[in-house]
């Protein structure tokens, strides 16, 4: 079989993959299907466990599919081991050879693809010079810090000019404040290579801040595929919700049902008109979800509160604001200008609910 | 008792078990190998006062019956035999024992301690059994050519025994756990990920063995080496069962010597030569290894 459309750099078609046998076989994926186009920024997001490692270690050639195809620019490689595969991979632990140079680690890829001499100094310092390590041409591994071999690992990867990269985690062993300064340069990288990357990680931010779509993974399935804003603002279930920032669950019932539009009742005194994602009938139970900043508190309002919780987070304030006896919600509150949180534990307040930031889920 | 003052005095005498033991059981027998080799041979065994180099002497000639030197090379030969058989001995165990270690760190824990528990096993039984049992395999009519002649492939005998060939068998078994187990040392430590790395990065299987695995595995590769060279040089277990008197090498020559010839001088002279052979092959190696730290840099 052959894809036909050319720009989708990598799909899976029902991708499965299961280890071991017996009474000990374990489903690492459970029939993923996905299209990652050409020059893409693509994240494989989710928990430890959730297979997004196995999903790209498929893609690598380090495992083989237990069922289904994968294909690489409308060719099918799963059966390719990993040195026949125009894909390239930045491992989590950078994985330098210890006994060869920076220079050595960065032009294995062209030495191997048998290159000649002059044409692998030419490409080995160019990609030195594009992670900015020019400089280091002649250093061993042990003698750079964590940052700095994280850039020999990306040069390692990009000097042969794979039609794929794949990054594993790359930044989970840097600090703060350059896993911030990473994220920016490798979304520069991959816009001035045009070479499709496919990033994993379980940080929610990383995969919000870099990606042009991510795809969130749980329990060996995709539950979500869709670029950053859709995946935060519309949240298609549960795990979704949960697992990208933070989130309220109202448990709702719905009472009415008006085209596209369901009333779905929370309490006696608080029902919200909510898009329908699936086919309901009156009286089926949903879950909503309202993100934390998309309420709103005021001196008073429709809906009373009272503040039983305020922990200050330096540009927000995080209430927990009871407003029945079994209804707690999370609310993010800016800061004021004077730098104090405007409300207190104990407080009354008005909470703000717009119908417009509910989203329904299916469980 | 009162502790010497003097910190100089003090160090000495915590060192002094250690330098004891160094002194009683290696520098003195040393010293008296290299006395005795000087000294003349008692027609009975041992040795008589007097200085002379006459245990040298016969390594490289013979007296005649006029009392006059001949150089005779038969000793000359047995040395270079010995360098010879235990180089080949060394490279046998080497091209054997790497996949060995490397396979044993592929497998899971228990499965591990259980290949490494199989490799020293052959320790626990006496060396001249184990090498009696080559006998009955490679002899005329032996494990080996029996079905081979019953299945009609062979006729003739394939005169295994008392050979080179039989010898450099005897040796690479003896010895082939002493190769087997520092290379799978320094390999249990490589990162499977390296392998994984040069996998991805378009090198295939035999790449991945020469560019990575065995530059890494290379000091284990050099101390089973020189582990496995050393004692194959002066074994005489292996020689003088496999190789019968015919194929004799250092090792059953210096032991021959002090048994049955009962020349204490010229044994020990060529104990000596042996010692002087191991010593240049070791700084032959230091020498190697120094130049590669300083290539590496680390």
């Amino acid at each position: 079989m052959t894809e036909t459309n050319k720009s989708i750099a990598v799909s899976g078609r029902n991708v499965v993959k299961q280890f071991g046998s017996g009474d000990h076989l374990v489903t690492a994926l459970g029939g993923v299907s996905l299209e990652i186009d050409d020059n893409e920024f693509f994240t494989l997001l989710g928990p430890s466990g959730c297979g997004k490692t196995t999903l790209l270690r498929l893609i690598a050639g380090f495992e083989m599919p237990t069922e289904g195809e994968i294909f690489l620019f409308g060719e099918e490689i799963e059966d390719l081991p990993p040195h026949k595969r125009s894909i390239n991979t930045v491992f989590q632990h950078y994985a330098l050879f210890p006994h060869m140079t920076v220079g050595e680690n960065v032009g294995f890829g062209l030495r191997m693809q048998g290159h000649n001499d002059a044409d692998i100094a030419k490409r080995v310092e160019e990609s030195l010079a594009l992670a900015k390590m020019g400089r280091f041409i002649n250093r061993k591994p042990v003698q750079l810090s964590g940052g700095q071999q994280q850039r020999v690992a990306l040069a390692r990867a990009l000097a042969p000019r794979p039609k794929v990269l794949l990054l594993d985690e790359p930044l989970s062993a840097l600090d703060l404040k350059l896993r911030q300064a990473m994220r920016v340069e490798l979304k520069t990288l991959q816009r001035e290579t045009g070479i499709t990357f496919i990033f994993v990680t379980h940080d929610q931010e990383e995969a919000l801040t870099m990606s042009d779509r991510i795809a969130v993974m749980s329990e060996g399935q995709i539950q979500q595929i869709g670029g950053p804003q859709d995946i935060y603002e519309r949240p298609i279930n549960r795990f979704v919700a949960d697992f990208i920032g933070d989130t309220n669950f109202l448990e709702a019932e719905i009472s009415s049902i008006e085209d596209d539009f369901a009333n779905c009742r929370v309490s006696n005194d608080l029902s919200f008109k909510v898009q329908s994602i699936a086919q309901h009938n009156k009286g089926d139970k949903v879950t909503l979800a309202i993100r934390p900043e998309k309420i709103s508190l005021a001196q008073s309002g429709e809906v009373q509160g009272r503040i039983t919780d305020a922990v200050y987070l330096g540009t927000d304030t995080s209430y927990s604001v009871a407003i029945s006896d079994d209804i707690t919600l999370s609310v993010r509150d800016q800061i004021d200008l004077t730098g104090h949180a405007r409300f207190t534990a104990g407080d009354l307040v008005g909470v703000g609910l717009s119908a417009d930031a509910v989203r329904m889920l299916i469980d | 008792m009162e502790l010497p003052r003097n910190p100089v005095t003090r160090r000495w005498l915590g060192l002094a078990p250690a330098l004891i033991t160094i002194g009683v059981f290696m520098i003195l027998p040393m010293f008296i190998l290299l006395v005795f080799s000087f000294m003349e041979a008692d027609p009975y065994g041992g040795v008589d006062a007097g200085f002379t180099f006459e245990g040298y002497i016969q390594i490289l000639y013979e007296r005649d019956f006029d009392d006059l030197l001949q150089f005779d090379a038969t000793y000359l030969n047995i040395i270079g035999r010995s360098v010879v058989l235990a180089s080949l001995a060394t490279l046998g165990c080497l091209v054997l024992g790497l996949p060995v270690a490397y396979f044993i760190t592929r497998q899971n824990a228990r499965t591990q301690s259980m290949l490494l528990f199989l490799i020293t096993l052959p320790f626990w039984t006496n060396l001249l059994v184990r090498t009696y049992a080559w006998i009955l395999i490679l002899a005329t009519d032996g494990v080996i050519e029996q079905p081979l002649k019953f299945l009609g492939v062979i006729d003739d005998s394939l005169d295994m025994m008392y050979t080179n060939g039989a010898v450099g068998i005897g040796l690479v078994y003896t010895y082939i756990p002493l190769m087997v187990l520092p290379i799978y040392a320094s390999l249990e430590k490589l990162d499977f990920r390296l392998i994984e790395a040069a996998h991805d990065l378009y090198a295939d299987r035999i790449m991945v063995a020469r560019q990575v695995i065995i530059p890494l595995a290379a000091p284990g590769i050099i101390a089973g080496c020189i582990l496995v060279f050393v004692p194959s040089l002066g074994a005489f277990v292996a020689p003088d069962l496999l190789g019968g008197g015919r194929k004799l090498m250092m090792g059953s020559l210096i032991q021959t010597q002090f048994a049955s010839a009962r020349n204490w001088p010229f044994g020990s002279a060529l104990a000596i030569c042996l010692l002087a052979i191991v010593m240049i092959t070791l700084m032959y190696q230091a020498r190697i290894a120094a130049r590669r730290r300083a290539e590496t840099g680390s």
